[in-house]
């Protein structure tokens, strides 16, 4: 039978020959990963479950980057419980605040490989796609079911295959195909499918360019992302992972298949504009906008090409003294990467602030916070009201050269000017 | 949980995210009383402090879209919310609910058929929803029965305790 990338790793996970979307099957779990925003949570599910031992402590990943290091005593007790619940358990592969955003720290240190499925207690699991895991978001009481017995249920998604095609033009970028992407379907657009991003324009991309349209398949109602591996993907891996792993391809025939062509040799830069991650417009539509803050980082662009493409922006120049702007580099890998090439000193000359690897603005619950009135300009996923502090600021998203830009200029400014 | 629930409802749009259901600077908090004080503080401050036990909300399509913030419908829940009825719901946002024992309810285009604070009645048996001013019923998709028996349990973990108990 003719399948999808997503049965056939369903299929596989279920212990059986074939899968076929809309089917519900019980899926052995390959990895499971917390941090400590969702993990409190999980932890007292578990517990109330009543066993004593989690099924696989050496599947489970529990990191720390929300609120780090801790910036309330609520935070750092959630810190302490889970510190606990990993040492209790015997869990290694234990993160603590010092090495970044799950999402980037994930596949760095190799737990992320084609045809696996990896379940997260955070919306943007979906970006382990880019490498052709089968990876989701999940709650906290589906978590705890997993620590206590290794397995979920799933219903099998139907797949939206986005063959892109096209050449970026300069100043383009993944992020701004995506934001293209959305804005066409909309913030339900792929609800309950996975979203495959294939075609020409996806082959010549690099896996993080990937993992930029992966992490924002949930921003249409995705529930995984999926790239197809190719010898990117098996370059990227090389020195990251002892796992073994099978590279699983969706058949041109599979039955649960739409494809959508999207051309992007016209695109210009993308702007998500407030309050919905769908409402998106061509820069030249958005212009001028007065900002008071940019976050240059996230699961989504803070990745050494996002801070390689800023820092050649903002180099030898001022950020604009109304605008502060924040640079948080998503790993300690890509920040000592970023030390090494001069890029953390680039920004800090520039006036920018560099800070340690987290989620830092993004979920408005840790640092750099925007209050009423204010505007910000960030290169994360997400511009719902509210999200980044005061509920009366308002949140634009844009490619990590549109931030820079903007950061000199004071405004949305188009990095081709 | 009783099959029929009846309170007033309270009506929001479409594309409503957990970052306006529970913002994210509230999710260092566990306690369920705690997080219902700021349940849709996003849209209205003041939410928590006008609900009352039994409240309904009616909504449009994508309730729920964003973080899989398991806080979202504990707060809704533990701020006296009885069920949610929308158009359509995101998936993790449904099944965290579920998983909580808080009723997800879709249903067509009806939210301009009520007034906000009317008082409504939800039979969740025959998927029917009933406007008590003007006593017109209107239909709601049932849920299966697996579900309703999670519901009634008030959750996946005391449904699942309980069907070991069984077992034993």
């Amino acid at each position: 039978m003719s399948m999808t990338m997503a049965e056939k790793i369903m299929a596989k996970a279920s212990e059986n020959r074939e899968a076929k979307a809309g089917e519900i099957v019980m899926a052995n779990i390959d990895v499971a990963m917390t941090h400590d925003l969702t993990g409190p949570l999980s932890v007292e599910s578990f517990r109330k479950i009543g066993l004593k031992n989690v099924w696989d402590p050496d599947k489970i990943v529990v990191l720390f980057d929300h609120q780090v290091p801790a910036d309330s005593l609520d935070a750092a007790a959630n810190h302490i419980m889970l510190r606990e619940f990993v040492e209790d358990q015997g869990i290694n592969n234990f993160y603590d605040v010092r090495e970044g955003v799950c999402h980037q720290v994930l596949p760095e240190k190799g737990h992320i490989v084609p045809g696996e499925v990896v379940v997260g207690t955070d919306s943007h699991t979906c970006t382990h796609g880019a490498l052709g895991a089968f990876s989701t978001g999940i709650g906290s009481t589906d978590m705890a079911m997993v620590f206590a017995t290794g397995k979920l249920w799933f219903k099998i998604p139907e797949t939206i295959k986005f063959d892109i095609q096209g050449s970026l033009k300069d100043y383009v970028y993944a992020k701004d195909v995506v934001l293209h992407i959305i804005g066409e379907i909309g913030a339900d657009g792929a609800t309950y499918k996975a979203c495959e991003f294939a075609g020409e324009t996806t082959r010549e991309m690099s896996v993080s360019e990937r993992m930029v349209l992966c992490n924002m398949a949930i921003e249409m109602g995705g529930k995984t992302g999926l790239v197809e591996p190719d010898e990117k993907t098996v370059n990227y891996l090389k020195n990251r992972t002892t796992k073994e792993y099978e590279i699983l391809k969706t058949d041109i025939d599979a039955e649960s298949l739409e494809t959508l062509e999207i051309d992007v040799n016209d695109l210009e830069p993308q702007i998500a504009c407030p309050h919905n991650v769908d409402n998106v417009k061509p820069i030249s539509e958005v212009g001028g906008i007065s900002i008071d803050q940019v976050f240059l980082g996230s699961c989504t662009n803070g990745r050494l090409e996002d801070l390689r493409t800023a820092a050649e922006i903002v180099k030898g120049h001022q950020v604009s003294d109304k605008v502060r702007m924040l640079v948080i580099p998503a790993s300690r890998e890509v920040y000592l990467q970023a030390m090494d090439e001069g890029l953390l000193r680039i920004f800090a000359e520039s006036g920018a602030l560099v800070c340690n690897p987290c989620c830092g603005p993004c979920l408005g619950g840790h640092i750099g916070l925007v209050g009423p009135g204010e505007v910000s300009l960030s290169t994360s996923n997400r511009n719902f009201q509210g999200r980044q502090g005061s509920p009366e600021a308002e949140v634009y998203l844009s490619s990590a050269a549109v931030a820079a830009s903007s950061a000199l200029k004071g405004s949305i400014t188009d990095p081709r000017e | 949980m009783k099959d029929k629930i009846k309170g007033r409802v309270w009506k929001f749009g479409d594309d409503i995210d957990t970052d306006i259901i529970i913002p994210g600077r509230y999710l260092v908090l566990t306690d369920e009383n705690e997080l219902a004080k700021h349940a849709m503080e996003g849209l209205d401050p003041e939410f928590y402090s006008k609900t009352k036990e039994g409240d309904i909300i009616l909504a449009g399509k994508n309730f729920g879209c964003g973080s899989s913030r398991e806080h979202a419908p504990i707060a809704l829940k533990a701020a006296g919310i009885s069920a949610v009825v929308a158009e359509s719901f995101a998936r993790i946002f449904y099944r965290n609910a579920i998983n909580v024992g808080f009723p997800l309810l879709e249903s067509e285009k009806i939210s301009s058929s009520f007034d906000e604070g009317e008082e409504i009645e939800l039979d969740m048996d025959k998927g029917v929803l009933k406007n008590e001013r003007t006593g017109k019923e209107y239909k709601v998709k049932k849920l299966p029965e697996f579900m309703l028996e999670i519901l009634n349990n008030g959750g996946l973990i005391p449904y699942l305790k309980e069907k070991l108990k069984e077992e034993m």
